[in-house]
């Protein structure tokens, strides 16, 4: 089997659902010609030809809001934001119209897209092209809001994703792109929308995370096993709708929970896992529920990044923080 | 601006024979008259709803009738209307029912379930919002080699917002099958059309797209048909998008929340009310012998009777809160169906 990074996983994804379903089309800025800054849709035009991968002026809200058009009128669009800092831009439109013409038109209209763009940060990159806005999409009733964790991972999310009936936000972690190999089936497969995954059972501690901070929870689990910390390690994979079932399910088990993300604390998405444990699982607590997360800071530029980020060490912290309450 | 903006039927009723379109008969002309009437009422007739509680805001199209019945007549029915929020008589025009467009406003969004032959989506809150979706369908019917054209309605105001700029800039690129229309109404609630834009017309800033754009007496409804047809062969052809600017009058408040006395100078809605686009109707058909008073008042009461009927059938139809949880996503999340439990209990 083929070991592919993710941004090869991506690609192959793409490649495969076009070659399938001829109402599949993807374009954002650069993406035709150049195959996309990160190579994600790298020879699709050659394949698939210009009116199925193409470039659009520079213009995100006009990406958004033509997918939307497009998406109504019998295509699959997949459409690329070149960096998460300009999701924002795009948040008028599926805010306003792409969440909502399902439900506005009682289901006369539908918007079976896809968003796509890299997030996340640890790759010393310019300002925007480092944060984490998921907790902005998942807050907004109509959207899906899916982040993939691995090579493997992305593919099947991503098949799931250009499947969905319903507009999905699809954001890929960067730091990711290159930074795990793996074997990735060559022949289709999709991995459910709204279904976490268990990356590895324990008894002690429940870790949660998604995206880049799957791998970091993972390297942090040597640290856990030297202290004897039995941690059972969920990837998320969905922010909206979450798998809130798994997560209970484990919490019950463990007593004890640890959530992990990049983004800011506030408002981010760790508090409203956090709220529904206490909410259904109170009296299976041992400890509160941890959140080891960025500070509500804007992200720094590059000096400063790894005092920002959550690495081994704080999510060690947050563990023995869990374990000591 | 006036004395340059294309023409046939002008304010007195005078109709330029050397540039009537040849479809366009004197049967055709009474239809015309005919369904801008019926609009005009049943657009006061939501005024009316509302003033009694039976009805929420509304945004009325009354002096814009021509503006949006000349060029939906000049659609194909494979053709997408794309609507703002003033577009009352354009719906109506592309098969919409009058009960939808009452449930609407009355606040029940199954007014904006169309039946499945209508192309026509929803109200467009978000001023200027919508011109990207027209732009999408377009394109879409672009790629699948579908022949669809969409038309996209917005006001003066609209012109201003960023999704104008986005929506023609990406048509002109690829060349879309879409017909922008721009009602120049004058008034963007209380700003005047002067404070949108320093440029001189709005149908000019199509040159900055690379495409054509055209000023049009909006108050003209065979003049707006022509340009619209004109536009459909354009689009039909492959040579791309028209910007049609119709220039009208918005002889109403911008709203039922509104008082347009509070920021408006009664002479220009004097100036503008000679201008309706059904008296120049009336004059031109009574010089014809194809109408009298009589004629009309026959019309109003057929009218009336049938607009009663839509408000009838549209305060019958009960809204159920199952509703506001099933239309989310096609199917249910786990979440949902626990909270639709809960909220209903």
């Amino acid at each position: 089997m083929a070991k592919l990074i993710m941004v090869e996983a991506l690609n192959l994804a793409l490649k495969q659902e076009m070659q399938k379903d001829k109402t599949v089309v993807c374009f954002g800025e650069d993406v035709g010609k150049n195959g996309g800054v990160f190579r994600v849709t790298d020879q699709l035009q050659k394949l698939y030809g210009e009116d199925r991968c193409f470039d659009t002026p520079l213009a995100e809200s006009a990406i958004a809001g033509t997918a939307i058009g497009m998406a109504i009128n019998g295509l699959k669009p997949v459409a690329e934001i070149q960096f998460e800092g300009f999701s924002y831009l795009t948040m008028n439109q599926m805010f306003a119209h792409g969440a909502r013409i399902r439900n506005r038109s009682r289901g006369r209209f539908t918007c079976p897209m896809t968003l796509r763009f890299p997030f996340s940060g640890g790759i010393r990159a310019l300002e925007h092209h480092g944060e984490s806005p998921e907790a902005f999409f998942a807050h907004v009733p109509g959207l899906k809001v899916v982040i993939p964790s691995t090579p493997y991972e992305a593919k099947g999310l991503l098949i799931s994703a250009i499947r969905d009936p319903d507009p999905v936000i699809f954001m890929e972690p960067k730091r990711v792109y290159r930074a795990i190999r793996e074997e990735v089936p060559e022949e289709e497969y999709a991995i459910p929308i709204g279904k976490a995954r268990i990356v590895q059972e324990g008894t002690d501690v429940t870790l949660i995370a998604w995206g880049a901070m799957v791998r970091e929870c993972l390297e942090a689990n040597a640290m856990f096993q030297q202290k004897n910390i039995s941690a059972e390690i969920i990837d998320l994979r969905t922010i909206s709708p979450w798998d809130y079932e798994t997560v209970l399910q484990s919490v019950q088990k463990t007593g004890r929970c640890v959530v992990v993300h990049e983004a800011q604390k506030t408002c981010g998405f760790g508090a409203e896992i956090s709220a529904t444990i206490m909410e259904k699982a109170l009296y299976s607590l041992k400890a509160p529920v941890i959140r080891v997360t960025a500070p509500d800071i804007q992200v720094p530029l590059l000096k400063l990044e790894s005092f920002y980020i959550p690495d081994e060490h704080k999510i060690v912290a947050g563990v023995e923080q869990a374990m000591a309450g | 601006m006036l004395e340059e903006m294309f023409q046939i039927l002008d304010h007195e009723g005078n109709l330029n024979e050397s540039l009537r379109p040849s479809v366009i008969s004197d049967a055709t002309l009474k239809d015309f008259y005919e369904k801008m009437l019926f609009h005009r009422m049943a657009d006061n007739k939501i005024l009316l709803l509302q003033r009694q509680g039976r009805a929420g805001t509304y945004a009325s199209i009354k002096g814009q009738e021509a503006s949006q019945v000349g060029p939906m007549h000049a659609l194909r029915k494979q053709d997408w209307l794309v609507p703002s929020f003033r577009e009352l008589s354009a719906m109506l025009m592309r098969g919409v029912p009058l009960k939808s467009v009452y449930l609407y406003w009355m606040g029940n969004e199954w007014g904006s379930h169309v039946p499945a032959d209508v192309r026509v989506l929803p109200v467009s809150i978000p001023v200027g919002s919508q011109i990207l979706h027209a732009v999408g369908l377009s394109r879409a019917a672009q790629i699948l080699k579908k022949d669809e054209i969409s038309v996209v309605y917005f006001g003066d105001g609209g012109t201003s917002e960023g999704d104008f700029h986005e929506g023609c800039n990406y048509a002109g690129v690829f060349k879309t099958p879409t017909i922008f229309i721009c009602q120049n109404n004058q008034w963007a609630i209380s700003v005047p059309r002067k404070m949108q834009t320093a440029s001189k017309t709005i149908a000019q800033k199509a040159d900055a797209y690379g495409f054509f754009g055209i000023q049009v007496d909006g108050n003209d409804v065979i003049a707006m048909y022509q340009a619209t047809k004109d536009a459909v062969e354009r689009a039909k052809s492959g040579k791309g998008p028209t910007l049609i600017e119709a220039v009208t009058f918005r002889l109403a408040d911008h709203t039922t929340a509104d008082d347009a006395k509070r920021y408006r100078d009664e002479k220009e809605t004097a100036f503008w009310t000679a201008r309706d686009p059904m008296i120049r109707m009336e004059k031109y058909l009574a010089k014809k012998n194809l109408w009298d008073e009589k004629y009309r008042q026959a019309l109003e009461e057929r009218f009336s009777a049938e607009i009663e009927k839509a408000v009838e059938e549209a305060e019958n139809t009960v809204s159920k809160t199952d509703d506001m949880f099933d239309y989310l996503y096609e199917t249910m999340p786990a979440h949902l169906t626990e909270q639709k439990k809960l909220w209903q209990s």
